[in-house]
């Protein structure tokens, strides 16, 4: 590694931020003792790891897969493996370390699976992932004895005699110091990564190809060696999951797993490093809380994300920079009173919308167990669904949020794009 | 008699597969929600179904699902195409996430009971002491028909060769006059209504549930990577092809060892690869072939273009 590369890494702004995080990552757990919050940061920290590998391909080299459940899976059922083989052995091997193997065995997969997979890019690499990964997926329905079937394969997380320092790993605050170390030591590598030359160059190969080329490069290769490490650390992620879960099931390495992970990266923003962290975190915590509340959340998520692509394609990240951009040239100020002013119908447009989709789902998918209901509780006020009081109610307050949003956000919008000219100008 | 099973099946992909190539082929989207619009077809035609009958529905269901199409196209994908392809991608993406979750929302998490009518529910003739029902007669000749109907509308009029056009040269024929981006709205219209009609008839001949969209559209994909994408002779092979596939591995019971001895090996007992079925292999059969496709001819069967 060239001594550009630790400058960049190590300059000191940049330490801070990654001690900040990783001070913070231990203090939370110690400030609040809760067990679910544990096991909601322990999620976390699987993600950020599968998310930024993620990245790796869709934001750096410029491939959108929709297979990389695969490397994550693979990565998860070798874990288990090896941790029953200890389990009965007991092999040298510790649990901890067991996170290397399943990055090892994500890496082998993207060099089997990646050699089809890279000789294109676009849109013929996103359709060879996703057939790759259906069969991939089918194979696992197939062969029981190393995937388990339908009920997956467990395995228990205390084996061996202990680790250096101690640790068993049974408890879940040990877990997740665990969790924490391992993928604090994936982030730094992959943000080590952006700052090698072959990061470059994938930049440049996901830019301008036919360029890349010309320089001398070949960018098969380059995607070849991208998507391996991609595996490497997807494989990490999912070795975590199989220790903190103690199971795997052939859901890991589904359509579903890719589709996820696809969706958190891009809506924390594939432009920046930190972007898949943000949609990580973010997506995350909703899948739990609004998971929790609601069973429309699906749908939720499924409108969020359209949200997304349509009015911010670079994702939350891309939504943060600007308005840092707008901060250093002290146009912020200007913006919060617009930014105020159109939070509130907007809010008036949500809640019409999810009241909508609230009733409509209590009525037809049926809440619980009394499909079809006619009265339902909603923010604790009971409604009679079969009467059209509620439903006009719902679709008055959606209208009045809608009109109010286009009113309103034409001005903000008028007033954003003003800032972002004098930013622009400034610069010029 | 698979083989009949066979072309029924293979001309159902082709329906599914054409829309999506002339999609593709002209705006360059892969619409990953394409099997969404089957499904919608067939969810559409169900409902019509318990309330007017089937025979509406084979007509109203697919243009309901055209119009559902192109709004999607007016207001969704053409914001979407100033974000680059990537950004076109993922929507539709999103839109099948959206469609799946909206299906479950309103008809449940199960299969709906979609009948075959009455008047097709039957035996047209037995050939080898097995009957082949009127349905797949019936699905045959309404996919054949709109094939004609397709190859005569995109060959033989004026609209078709304004799009045939357009495919190749939008700029050209947005200079000469015509609305390009209108054309493009009723592509999309009716690459979906094409995928709606097969939802109608294909969703009573198997199973109308809010799975079938993710187990049909993948292979859909396998069918145009494994034509050549954008190629419609390719697209209309490759159906066939995984059709008869498909139906023929079903019907296959014999294991991987007994192909083995014929070839005069003996694989060792036990081992879970050797005493896999044909038949078990049926799901993954597609997507080898693809895989083995994109390793030995990358641009598929007919594709006329690397990429």
């Amino acid at each position: 590694m060239n001594s550009h590369v630790s400058d960049a890494v190590f300059r000191r702004g940049r330490l801070l931020l990654w001690g900040g995080f990783l001070a913070l990552a231990f203090a939370l757990p110690l400030a609040f003792k809760s067990g679910f919050l544990v096991s909601l940061l322990c999620q976390i920290g699987i993600m950020v790891v599968f998310a930024l590998s993620y990245n790796m391909l869709l934001g750096q080299t410029g491939l959108l897969s929709f297979g990389h459940a695969v490397y994550y899976g693979m990565g998860a059922f070798i874990t288990m493996h090896m941790l029953n083989i200890i389990g009965k052995d007991g092999s040298p091997l510790t649990t901890a370390l067991l996170p290397l193997v399943g990055g090892l065995a994500g890496m082998l997969a993207g060099v089997v699976l990646g050699y089809v997979t890279t000789k294109k890019a676009g849109t013929t690499f996103a359709m060879i992932s996703l057939g790759i990964g259906e069969l991939v997926a089918a194979c696992a329905l197939m062969f029981p004895g190393f995937f388990g079937g339908e009920g997956g394969v467990s395995g228990n997380r205390v084996v061996g005699k202990g680790d250096l320092l101690g640790f068993t790993w049974g408890p879940q605050v040990e877990m997740y110091g665990l969790i924490v170390a391992w993928a604090f030591l994936a982030t730094v590598a992959m943000f080590a990564l952006t700052q090698t030359p072959l990061g470059r160059m994938a930049n440049a190969v996901r830019d301008n190809p036919e360029r890349a080329e010309f320089v001398g490069y070949d960018t098969q290769r380059v995607r070849y060696l991208m998507l391996i490490l991609s595996g490497f650390f997807a494989g990490v992620a999912g070795s975590l999951t199989a220790i903190n879960y103690e199971i795997v099931t052939s859901e890991t390495l589904n359509a579903h797993t890719s589709g996820v992970v696809l969706l958190m990266t891009f809506v924390g923003g594939i432009g920046f490093f930190y972007g898949p962290i943000i949609g990580a975190i973010l997506i995350t915590v909703m899948q739990i809380v609004v998971g929790g509340m609601t069973h429309a959340w699906l749908l939720y998520f499924g409108l969020f994300f359209l949200f997304m692509v349509l009015m911010a394609p670079g994702g939350i990240a891309s939504v943060i920079a600007i308005q840092r951009n707008l901060w250093m040239a002290g146009l912020f100020g200007r913006m919060v009173p617009h930014y105020l002013a159109v939070a509130l119908p907007v809010l008036v447009l949500l809640a019409g919308l999810v009241g909508l989709i609230e009733m409509s789902y209590a009525l037809l998918a049926g809440e619980g167990v009394g499909a079809g209901d006619t009265a339902t509780k909603v923010m604790k006020m009971e409604l009679h669904l079969n009467t059209p009081g509620p439903w006009l109610a719902a679709v008055g307050v959606t209208a009045v949020g809608m009109a109010l949003t286009r009113w309103i956000g034409g001005r903000t919008r008028a007033a954003w794009n003003a800032a972002l000219s004098t930013l622009h100008g400034d610069k010029a | 008699m698979s083989l009949l099973n066979g072309i029924t099946y293979g001309l159902l992909l082709f329906m599914l597969s054409s829309g999506l190539t002339l999609i593709f082929s002209m705006m360059g989207i892969l619409n990953f929600a394409h099997a969404s619009f089957y499904m919608l077809g067939a969810y559409f035609a169900y409902q019509i179904s318990t309330w007017i009958g089937f025979w509406p529905g084979l007509l109203v269901a697919p243009l309901m699902v055209g119009v559902v199409g192109a709004a999607v196209e007016r207001y969704g994908l053409r914001r979407a195409h100033r974000f680059g392809h990537v950004a076109e991608l993922l929507f539709t993406f999103g839109l099948a996430f959206l469609v799946e979750e909206i299906v479950h929302l309103i008809w449940g998490k199960v299969a709906v009971d979609y009948r075959i009518p009455v008047e097709l529910d039957g035996t047209l003739f037995t050939l080898f002491d097995t009957s082949f029902p009127i349905y797949k007669g019936f699905m045959m000749l309404i996919s054949v028909g709109m094939l004609v109907a397709l190859y005569m509308l995109l060959t033989r009029t004026r609209i078709g060769l304004i799009i045939q056009a357009a495919l190749t040269k939008p700029d050209m024929v947005e200079a000469l006059g015509h609305n390009v981006p209108r054309i493009f709205m009723l592509v999309f219209g009716g690459g979906t209504a094409l995928a709606g009609l097969a939802g109608v008839i294909g969703g009573n001949a198997f199973v109308t549930e809010p799975g079938m969209a993710a187990a049909v559209g993948s292979i859909v994909f396998v069918v145009v990577v494994v034509g050549g994408l954008g190629s419609l002779g390719g697209a209309f092979v490759a159906s066939l092809l995984i059709g008869c596939i498909q139906t023929f591995s079903i019907a296959l019971t014999i294991s991987i060892t007994d192909v083995f001895a014929v070839i005069g090996v003996t694989l060792p007992e036990g081992s879970q690869v050797a005493r896999l079925t044909i038949t078990q292999l049926a799901p993954v059969l597609p997507y080898l072939l693809m895989v083995g496709i994109l390793i030995f001819r990358p641009r598929g069967l007919m594709g006329a273009r690397e990429s």
